[in-house]
């Protein structure tokens, strides 16, 4: 099968560059968990669920575009602004429904509202919408200079990659610098105190979940046309992986969730590369593992003593 | 009802009784019975229900014409339930009915169990419905025959097919994890190890929705496959087929039934051109088939049920075997079966030596410019 216990520095590249858009991926996905958790300490199981909302509105969008006649770059950005949109809307819409009013309550009813969301938003789609798979045309440009190279890394993979980076990058700027983003790091760090010092939480909140939500919108539709296709339930398996991402790399921590994200990627892309296939989600799951023995606030986690 | 009509009814009840008692047992004796056994209630009714009208049609048509070797034929029916331990009574009782042969039974785990019954017994039984491959492969039940192609029929098929026509000797072999894909991607795995005219260069199960392929489509390149047998559903298929055009590689896609979806190729799009899939023969064009559903929507006023056009087959098959061979002995019904062609809904079938139908099963398509083409 494989030629002797000789180095293949092309196959591992190839690996490499499969678990970084993988993990670029998750990341999108992860950050809208770790923001979420990092300000109000809940999961929001329905965040994959907005990711697959995003995804469907720009379809339908690009669809009645390209069948007004309408082509290139232009579909693909009209699409994202009103998938960014209508995604956002959701997140403020679900964070208002399912989540505000059990602000005071303890901190499993908000999770079951979640997983509730979750459940509601997928069947609404699935009555809404189809229980079939429906193609997603490509909406990326090809870009002609990665061509040569597409055996490799594909313009597709390229896109991921760099708009995930943009993304960080643009949020890691809005939550250092911009009067909102240090809003949200003081009621990330109390949301008392911060109220006490005049900052409108629940305006916060509802921007950390519009915020979240575009991000996951972003990342449905490079998703959808990377992977070509979509339904209701595409949203599942992407949250939980993007979950276990946040997780890793220190749910609540930016940096993290990028990090956790391409780690799990490359676990991955080189456990199915190296190993099998069959076990991918088997090595995923014991790296999690092994990274909370040791680190148990994940990779780039703080372990802050408890708020009570 | 009164008790002077209670008296007058069991007074006719029993006239009934005494008048039928002497020609009864005459014209039984005189008649080929044929068993019909299978789940005829209970959650899998609807599996069991279309062989019996198949049965009751064809009896009713060939009666109507005088009959098997001159004699009539008569259905016994007995519900199994598809449950193991109730089809070993099923089968005593139809045995202890003296039944010629045994249209049935549905499910594979109750056939299974009534075989060996009807086997001490000497009797012949025709399944349309039982899937399994050790029904007919263990060589445990010479009696055994079956109008349905097995459970590993469709990855032989793929096999022979990638080995044969498209001569290829590097096979990855991909599954989707699930039953039936990976219950799929073994039997080939084994066929192309018997086969040693190619090699399985990977066998992996791939995890079903994940977001991207590339690592695994990057292995069947490295493994140097010059094809691709996948066991699963479309929505994967989609994706690795994707992936492998985006990756530039050309080498042959070959799946099953659950990838002869429109579905597939509605999303995989132009990437789904030129892939191959095996799917059942296709019966929609075969007269026979158009005018047996006819004759059940005009019997029952309904569209058949599942298995239907296999139960009129079996019906046909057996009947004919005891036509041709001139008695409805054991020895001779099998040498019969596997000898002797009939025409049937299925197409022109006989069985071999296992008991399998030859002729029944399935077909290798093509997309072509977007649709599925019989591939001869």
């Amino acid at each position: 099968m494989s030629s002797g216990p000789r180095f293949d520095m092309d196959y591992f590249l190839e690996l490499a560059i499969g678990g970084l858009t993988r993990g670029s991926i998750y990341a999108l996905i992860a950050l809208g968990y770790t923001m979420v958790y990092g300000i109000i300490e809940l999961i929001n199981f329905a965040h994959g669920e907005i990711y697959m909302i995003g995804a469907f509105t720009a379809l339908i969008v690009a669809s009645v575009l390209t069948m007004n006649g309408m082509t290139g770059v232009s579909v693909l950005i009209l699409a994202s602004v009103v998938a960014v949109l209508y995604a956002a809307a959701y997140g403020f819409t679900v964070e208002k429904i399912a989540y505000k009013p059990l602000r005071q309550a303890p901190r499993l009813s908000p999770l079951i509202s979640a997983i509730g969301m979750s459940i509601f938003l997928q069947n609404y789609v699935l009555i809404a919408q189809t229980s079939d798979f429906l193609p997603f045309p490509n909406l990326l440009p090809v870009l002609p200079f990665m061509e040569p190279y597409s055996h490799i890394m594909g313009s597709t993979e390229l896109i991921i990659v760099l708009t995930t980076a943009l993304a960080t990058a643009a949020l890691t700027f809005f939550i250092k610098f911009t009067k909102l983003g240090k809003a949200m790091r003081a009621t990330a760090q109390d949301r008392h105190m911060a109220m006490l010092v005049g900052v409108n939480v629940n305006r916060v909140i509802s921007n950390t979940f519009i915020v979240g939500s575009a991000l996951a919108a972003i990342g449905g539709v490079l998703i959808a046309s990377h992977i070509g296709r979509i339904n209701f339930s595409i949203g599942f398996i992407t949250g939980i992986k993007a979950f276990t991402a946040a997780v890793l790399g220190g749910i609540g921590s930016i940096p993290g969730a990028v990090l956790g994200g391409l780690v799990l990627g490359w676990t991955e892309s080189f456990a199915t590369g190296y190993v099998s296939s069959d076990y991918e989600d088997v090595f995923a799951f014991c790296l999690l593992v092994l990274i909370l023995i040791f680190r148990p606030a994940g990779i780039l986690g703080r372990s802050s003593v408890q708020k009570v | 009802m009164d008790h002077h009509s209670r008296r007058t009814f069991l007074a006719f009840f029993c006239a009934a009784f005494l008048t039928a008692l002497p020609f009864g047992p005459l014209f039984a004796a005189d008649a080929i019975k044929l068993g019909v056994a299978g789940a005829h209630s209970g959650d899998l009714a609807s599996y069991g229900l279309p062989t019996v009208k198949a049965a009751e049609l064809v009896v009713k048509e060939i009666n109507a014409k005088g009959g098997v070797l001159g004699r009539q034929v008569e259905l016994l029916v007995e519900d199994d339930v598809c449950k193991p331990e109730l089809a070993t009574n099923t089968a005593t009782k139809l045995v202890s009915q003296n039944v010629n042969a045994v249209i049935g039974h549905i499910c594979s785990g109750a056939t299974k169990a009534a075989l060996g019954i009807y086997k001490d017994a000497k009797l012949v039984v025709i399944s349309p419905s039982a899937t399994n491959p050790d029904l007919t492969q263990s060589g445990q039940y010479p009696n055994f025959y079956r109008t349905i192609a097995s459970d590993d029929a469709q990855a032989r098929m793929e096999v022979e097919f990638a080995i044969g026509k498209l001569k290829v000797k590097k096979i990855a072999v991909l599954h989707d994890k699930g039953d039936y894909g990976k219950g799929l991607a073994e039997y080939a795995k084994k066929f192309i190890e018997e086969s040693k005219k190619a090699t399985v260069v990977l066998f992996e199960g791939i995890t079903p929705g994940a977001v991207d392929y590339s690592a695994v489509v990057q292995k069947i390149k490295r493994a140097d496959a010059e094809a691709v047998i996948y066991g699963g559903y479309h929505p994967e298929a989609s994706s690795i087929v994707a992936q492998m055009r985006k990756k530039g590689m050309k080498i042959f896609f070959i799946s099953d039934d659950g990838v002869k979806d429109d579905t597939f190729i509605k999303v995989a799009q132009k990437y789904a051109e030129g892939v191959y899939a095996t799917g059942p023969r296709d019966t929609t064009k075969n007269p026979l088939a158009i005018s047996a559903i006819e004759a059940h929507k005009k019997a029952y006023g309904a569209d058949p049920g599942a298995f239907f056009l296999n139960g009129i087959a079996a019906t046909q098959a057996i009947l004919n075997a005891m036509q041709k061979a001139g008695s409805t002995d054991y020895a001779a019904l099998g040498q019969a079966l596997q000898t002797q062609f009939v025409e049937t809904p299925l197409g022109k079938i006989k069985f071999d030596k296992r008991g399998d139908a030859i002729g029944v099963g399935f077909s290798v398509y093509q997309v072509r410019k977007g649709v599925y083409v019989e591939v001869k």
